[in-house]
């Protein structure tokens, strides 16, 4: 077998931050599952990429613009028709504590 | 307490709004106080599936902005995401550039006190989508309304080139008058249209040894009170905290604090131990950029001269104050009409005054600006004229002024019919100027006598004479029949 290319710390810590909860046969089998991958992944680097540019995007186009023009928005029965919960015309989500957010 | 030095550092980061009609990746109209998660589609609201579409107008204002800080426009740009988790951002990444933004390496000119500048770098401008809003209500849930979620965002970062509250005000102040000028933003700080989070710390020299402060961030500041408040209030704390624990930026770690305006303090929100972890990855929805010389010359057509360079150019050029071209700067269009108003013969000193001291209070008064005040730039030339012609007073100017805005009438035919022209006419004077010599000897010897009592005397007879005709003579040709006679 080789060698694991991601440790179960890892695998902790991209859960934690994807606020995923995983028990520890998860921890396991997706530390397996994710090196795996990643060996997979490590296939191109046979590859002789010395003379290649690098690619920002798959499709071989550019600018994809749109004008600014006004479209018809959903209205505030519609976007909160499959909410969970909804408070008055808010989405209502558990207590936010810390600014956390970028 | 030992010799104590300190410099302050500063480097700020700025979002701003750009005001666009619709969001940067969809079709949903910006929106200001409408009804809560009215203005929002399934793009904007990160469903499944969905795909976004770049908004071009967004792109050509940012680069705008970023032409004017002097910026390396890229010629090849791209998405990406950075991804985080919080109720206000649908999709659990804001879409941002990260390794290729559309601008980097500029400069700003900041105006400081007495007509000087200082220059301050740009590390980078790039383009991303805002995240809606949290409202955290008193009970055990919040509240998020997702209208503004996607609004088009220009994130500029400067370098810690600030040494003073008073200059990161300053930095704060000319960007939004240059967002105002392009065009590209309303830099409405009430409407939170620009936010600021400076990065703060101190270098101290203390015998000798130089330290510098663990660096404080200070969250979402939305008013430029609140922004040089608070790094006024970081410096004293800093100096405070290391005289009290020694701690420097090697042995603390970076914190992030936040801004209570009632209290005008900060206060902690989170120790960075570890940096935050976004993950950033290209955006596979979106494809990059490419900018050719021909869009960028067109792009760079929209430019105007910059708020710093009219400033400077009306003290050189027109002989103004500082003070004067700074307060007819501060927006495009007083500018611009001052500018008509000089090109049609007025004299540049005499236009300012009558469109600082009288123009301005009245479209304060009326909640406008002074281009919105119905009068043109020619009227107001030719108000100029009469004044510095002696046709009529400054103070008279005044009323005229008033009458221009109120009757849409030009400024002589308003003199003639509000009785305001000032009488010049030699022979006429004299003869009053005569009547009240007659009447008021004693003056009249006090002038001849010379020395203090002198001027005062004369200063009384020349307002003898202004009172006989009702304010309407010209003092000028007045004091000179006065000295004629007296001489
Ligand atoms: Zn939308």
């Amino acid at each position: 077998m080789m060698a694991k290319r991601i440790d179960e710390a890892q695998v902790r810590k991209v859960a934690k931050l994807s606020r995923l909860a995983l028990t520890e046969a998860e921890v396991e089998e997706f530390t397996e599952q994710l090196s795996a991958i990643l060996d997979y992944a490590e296939k191109m680097n046979e590859l002789d990429t010395e003379n290649v540019e690098p690619l920002a995007h798959c499709l071989p186009i550019n600018n994809v613009f749109r004008d600014d023009c006004i479209k018809e928005s959903l209205g505030t029965e519609k976007t909160l028709a499959n909410a969970p919960q909804r408070d008055g015309e808010f989405f209502k989500v558990p207590k936010i504590l810390d600014g956390s957010g970028g | 307490m030992a010799e104590l030095d300190y410099k302050v550092v500063v480097g700020l980061e700025i979002h701003v709004h750009l005001c666009t009609k619709t969001k940067m990746f969809c079709g949903c109209a910006l929106s200001f106080g409408e009804e809560a998660n009215s203005r929002v589609c399934p793009v904007c609201l990160g469903m499944p599936g969905v795909l976004p579409v770049m908004n071009k107008q967004a792109l050509e204002y940012a680069i705008m902005v970023a032409m004017a800080l002097n910026c390396e426009i890229a010629e090849f740009t791209k998405w990406d995401r950075k991804s985080y988790y919080y109720p206000d951002l649908p999709k659990n990444y804001q879409i941002s550039q990260y390794d290729l933004p559309l601008s980097a390496n500029g400069f700003i000119e900041i105006p400081l006190e007495g007509g000087k500048t200082k220059r301050i770098g740009i590390i980078r401008a790039h383009l991303e989508e805002d995240a809606g809003k949290n409202v955290h209500s008193e009970a055990n849930f919040s509240q998020v309304d997702l209208n503004r979620a996607g609004t088009p965002l220009l994130e500029i970062v400067t370098c810690p080139d600030m040494n003073s509250a008073s200059e990161v005000r300053a930095l704060a102040v000319e960007l939004q008058r240059i967002v105002r000028y392009l065009g590209v933003s309303e830099g409405d700080m009430q409407k939170g249209h620009m936010r600021f989070e400076p990065n703060i710390n101190l270098i101290i020299t203390k015998n000798g040894a130089e330290y510098k402060t663990p660096i404080a961030e200070v969250k979402n500041l939305n008013s430029f009170r609140a922004l040089e408040r608070s790094v006024e209030y970081e410096v004293q704390r800093q100096l405070d905290e290391f005289a009290e624990t020694g701690k420097t930026i090697e042995t603390g770690n970076k914190t992030t604090r936040g801004w209570v305006d009632e209290r005008e303090v900060t206060v902690l929100q989170r120790k960075k131990e570890e940096a935050p972890d976004y993950r950033y990855f290209p955006e596979p929805d979106l494809v990059p950029v490419k900018l050719t010389k021909e869009w960028l010359a067109e792009i760079r057509g929209h430019l105007c001269e910059l708020p710093i360079n009219k400033q400077i150019r009306y003290v050189t050029e027109y002989k103004l104050s500082d003070y004067d071209a700074g307060v007819l700067t501060a927006e495009r269009f007083t500018a611009e009409f001052f500018e008509q108003s000089v090109a049609a013969g007025g004299e540049p000193k005499r236009v300012c005054n009558l469109l600082t001291q009288t123009g301005l209070k009245i479209a304060k008064e009326r909640g406008c600006g002074v281009c919105d005040l119905g009068i043109k730039a020619e009227s107001l030339s030719e108000l100029s004229k009469i004044v510095e012609s002696g046709t009529v007073s400054s103070s008279a100017a005044v009323s005229i002024f008033e009458a221009m805005v109120e009757t849409g009438k030009e400024p002589d035919i308003l003199a003639e019919e509000l009785n305001l022209i000032q009488k010049s006419d030699a022979g006429e004077l004299e003869l009053i100027v005569e009547h009240v010599l007659a009447d008021n000897a004693k003056a009249v010897k006090d002038v001849k006598i010379g020395g203090k009592k002198s001027k005062k005397a004369h200063g009384f007879l020349l307002g003898q004479v202004m009172q006989k005709t009702r304010g309407q003579a010209n003092p000028k040709v007045v004091s000179e029949i006065l000295d004629k006679k007296l001489g």
